[in-house]
């Protein structure tokens, strides 16, 4: 976990708790008056999803993620931004990932939290692989994830 | 001596998730061609360089990298966090 001026990394295996994080997170300042957050679910497509597994590289996944966090604060007039994130086994409906971000009116804080989930897509380094009746397979990365990179 | 990682299928492929290794190459493109010419199995997981991303210490960066005074390089394929 790294945690700098208005900024909190957390990368772990365990799964967090949406709803106390973003209580938490919304109630740290009074000066902001919007708080938005996004939180990224295992999805199920075909109904045949085992499981998902999520790889990583330790040390460069905390990096990355503090980068892009702090690219977002020198972007946008925000207060606090917090990025979680995990790794390892999960199932379908669990929850993978979180972004918050808090700013004075809402358009900043819209704006940097999609921004961090845009450059958290392609930027750091998670790689899901998929588990299901018919085998294994890696998530292969989408071209318009690299393109949603250009508008910022 | 250099650490070398690798991930996802890159890991699968090759076989292993982590070697030391004593090089002289240059750049990242350099240490792939000598990866290359070691075993069919490094062959094949370098066969298509678009397929590939790679961070030195920890950075992404480009092939054309320099790797002196480097301790760390990893190849894997594109990202997908989120």
């Amino acid at each position: 976990m790294a945690e700098d001026a208005g900024l909190r990394v957390v990368v772990q295996e365990e799964p967090f708790d949406f709803g106390a994080e973003a209580e938490r997170f919304a109630a740290e300042r009074s000066d902001m008056g919007a708080v938005v957050t996004f939180t990224g679910v295992v999805r199920d497509v075909t109904g045949g999803l085992e499981g998902m597994e999520i790889e990583h590289y330790p040390g460069m996944t905390e990096k990355a993620l503090a980068k892009i966090a702090a690219e977002a604060q020198a972007r946008w007039s925000l207060g606090e931004v917090l990025v979680i994130h995990r790794y390892g086994k999960m199932t379908a409906g669990e929850r993978i990932m979180m972004v918050a971000t808090a700013a004075p009116h809402r358009k900043n804080a819209f704006e940097a939290a999609e921004f961090l989930m845009d450059y958290l897509k392609s930027r750091a380094p998670f790689w899901k692989k998929e588990r299901a009746e018919g085998g294994q397979s890696w998530v292969a990365a989408k071209d318009e994830d690299e393109a949603a990179l250009d508008r910022w | 001596m250099m650490d070398v990682l690798y991930f996802a299928w890159v890991r699968e492929r090759i076989g292993l998730p982590k070697e030391k290794i004593e090089t002289q190459a240059a750049t990242v493109a350099a240490l792939i061609d000598e990866l290359r010419a070691r075993e069919e199995r490094y062959a094949m997981a370098f066969s298509d360089l678009s397929a590939l991303r790679v961070a030195v210490d920890q950075e992404l960066t480009d092939f054309d990298a320099p790797l002196a005074g480097v301790r760390e390089v990893a190849f894997f394929p594109p990202m997908t966090g989120g």
